[in-house]
């Protein structure tokens, strides 16, 4: 099975070539984008099936063997990952090209997205500190042009500061892998585990921080956020809502990964417990500052990303598994919420609060979407955002981490707050004019992400068995580093 | 060697962030390529010091040969950073011809949420880029 690796990242890359050699036939781009992002999902699901039975899936590309070859990994983490942002992938695809236009604008809409794609699937499947670079560049490359393709002064302005963040960040990246190599002469993940415990632990601790500062920045935790409400709200709607749904994700997924197998420490950390709540603090204090529905939803994100880092800095099985919980939700709300924002848009011809009203009764479906999702995101039950919330609160209770508890409490109830108000000055109040008619494709696309949402809490049990023995995997970093270099 | 290699790399970073924070997007794009030939540099000095080209055939010794991995990373590298300044060229004209300036303007809604919370305090934006200019 160790094929599907290389594939879930190969399938969407060939298929964005053949896209481009196919020029200006647009039924020909759907099926060839359909094609390859469905096989990623599938690939997905085959190896999170094969990771929770026998435990990770691991090739050595081109049969060099571990620490000299490229490695590709898939734990029961990763593979949980990759599986929800592949479904939102095949979602949001299904958005774009159900809103009329948008994919036939731009020839060349499916090329950039199947490499967003395929730098999604590497970034999460890579054992390796240079192919992560390389896959945040792929990722941030296809974003790039994503944001920039037809653009107005506004999306120009936004998406210069973007690109410019993104590029320091890769040059720290690359400062970082500099940094690394010489230290250890190693970039495998597995074999730096094992030889950072070596060398001179003032090295290894500069070099971890250094990691949280340059995946910080890619996630947007505090103090380096502030890229992301500026560059995310200009660009379309389907593009917001992959990017706002998967690529921070990224980021977050990257500091778990690193944290866990190259510096394992006991107990809770004080620092990323430190990190966790101002970024949520931050974050929600922006967004209720924001009048622009897309702008209040791209501030959630970093209070969100808040929520992730504070299940990783608790450091235990039950904090892990809340957070792998919280990604799992995040990602899947996220997206769908962005998506009922471009419906907004769609329908009003503008989010800006004080020109939308009266959604509820002349389409009252927005507002049955909109609904869950925004409660899922402030914690209220039974929503898969409370199934997410309470499984951190119990850790933080448990290890008597009180601050950090009340603080995510009280941000849960200011996000709450922000959702009134987007409720009240979208969907309720005088009828604003009528922009447009969301289609029925663009609903039926965003209704799947809200039934995946609901679904997560329906399948909460099963889920969340299954996220505890991912968190138990990943603070046992021996087995990942077995399954890399062999018995050594 | 190693040391002037390193005072080259310091200075690309020092030049290259000098650059980054300035207002003219043609100046930032300058100073991005420094900092990423100050980062491959680095690589490059990570990688130890040189000697016999890594093509292993009869008669060399493994141990005298340079180490191959820091170069295909660089070289990867310096591909990826072409690739994205080529974009960010493009997109610095693009900006020009929309709005006739070289300069990277403040985002209007955090200017306009600035202005409802000091009305009078807030300076003209017009005015703030002349001084930067000048």
């Amino acid at each position: 099975m160790s094929w599907l690796l290389p594939s879930a990242i190969a399938v969407p890359l060939l298929a964005a070539g053949l896209t481009v050699l196919v020029g200006r036939r647009l039924a020909a781009q759907r099926v060839l984008a359909a094609t390859g992002v469905t096989f990623t999902l599938g690939a997905a699901i085959a190896l999170l099936v094969q990771a929770d039975r026998g435990g990770p899936v691991v090739a050595q590309v081109g049969g060099w063997a571990a620490p000299a070859g490229i490695t590709l990994v898939a734990d029961r983490f990763s593979a949980i990952v990759l599986t929800v942002s592949a479904a939102m992938l095949v979602a949001v695809l299904a958005y774009a090209v159900g809103q009329l236009g948008r994919d036939a604008l731009d020839w060349w809409f499916h090329a950039k997205y199947l490499v967003l794609t395929a730098g999604v699937a590497m970034s999460l499947l890579t054992g390796d500190l240079f192919n992560l670079f390389v896959g945040f560049e792929m990722m941030l490359i296809a974003s790039y042009v994503l944001l920039t393709v037809r653009t107005g002064p506004s999306q120009v302005r936004s998406t210069v500061s973007y690109v410019v963040i993104n590029l320091v960040a890769s040059a720290l990246f690359l400062v970082l892998i500099a940094f690394t190599y010489g230290a250890t002469g190693t970039v495998n993940l597995a074999d730096l585990a094992g030889r950072l415990s070596e060398i001179d632990p003032a090295v290894s601790e500069g070099l971890g921080l250094l990691m949280l500062v340059v995946f910080g920045i890619k996630a947007g935790l505090f103090p380096l956020f502030m890229w992301l409400p500026d560059s995310y709200p200009t660009a379309p709607a389907p593009v917001t809502a992959i990017f706002a749904g998967l690529l921070t994700k990224v980021g977050v997924f990257v500091i778990i990964r690193t944290q866990t197998l190259l510096f394992p420490s006991e107990g809770p950390s004080t620092l990323l417990l430190f990190v966790a709540g101002a970024t949520m603090v931050v974050g929600v204090l922006g967004a209720i500052a924001q009048n622009d529905v897309k702008r209040i939803l791209s501030f959630h994100i970093i209070s969100q990303i808040g929520y992730m880092i504070m299940g990783l800095g608790f450091l235990s099985v039950a904090g892990l598994t809340a957070a792998i919980l919280y990604i799992t939700h995040h990602i899947v709300v996220k997206t769908g919420l962005f998506l009922v924002g471009g419906l907004v848009e769609t329908e009003q011809g503008t989010g800006a609060l004080h020109r939308t009203g009266g959604l509820l009764h002349r389409r009252p479906i927005v507002a049955v979407l909109f609904l869950p999702l925004a409660l899922s995101l402030a914690g209220i039950p039974p929503f898969s955002g409370f199934v997410a919330k309470l499984a951190l609160v119990q850790e933080g209770v448990a290890l008597g981490r009180g601050v950090i508890v009340a603080v995510s409490l009280a941000v849960g109830l200011l996000t709450l707050f922000s959702m009134t108000k987007i409720w009240s000055a979208t969907f309720w109040g005088e009828p604003a004019e009528s922009a447009g008619r969301a289609g029925s494709g663009v609903l039926a696309a965003t209704a799947v992400v809200v039934a995946t949402s609901l679904a997560v809490t329906v399948f909460a049990q099963p889920l969340i068995e299954l996220s505890a023995r991912a968190a138990t995997e990943l603070l046992d970093p021996a087995i990942y580093i077995t399954a890399v270099l062999g018995g050594g | 060697m190693s040391l002037i290699s390193l005072a080259v790399a310091a200075i690309l970073f020092g030049v290259g962030t000098y650059l980054i924070l300035q207002r003219a997007l043609s100046r930032i794009i300058i100073g991005l390529g420094l900092v990423s030939h100050g980062a491959n540099l680095l690589i490059v000095i990570g990688g130890g010091f040189g000697g016999v080209p890594p093509i292993l055939s009869e008669g060399v010794d493994p141990a005298t040969v340079a180490d191959p991995l820091p170069q295909a990373m660089v070289l990867t590298a310096i591909v990826i950073t072409f690739g994205v300044t080529a974009l960010l060229l493009a997109l610095a004209l693009r900006s020009y011809l929309l709005t006739g300036t070289d300069e990277v303007e403040d985002d209007p809604e955090d200017r306009r949420v600035a202005r409802e919370v000091h009305p009078v305090v807030e300076p003209d934006p017009d005015e703030d880029m002349h001084e930067v200019v000048a």
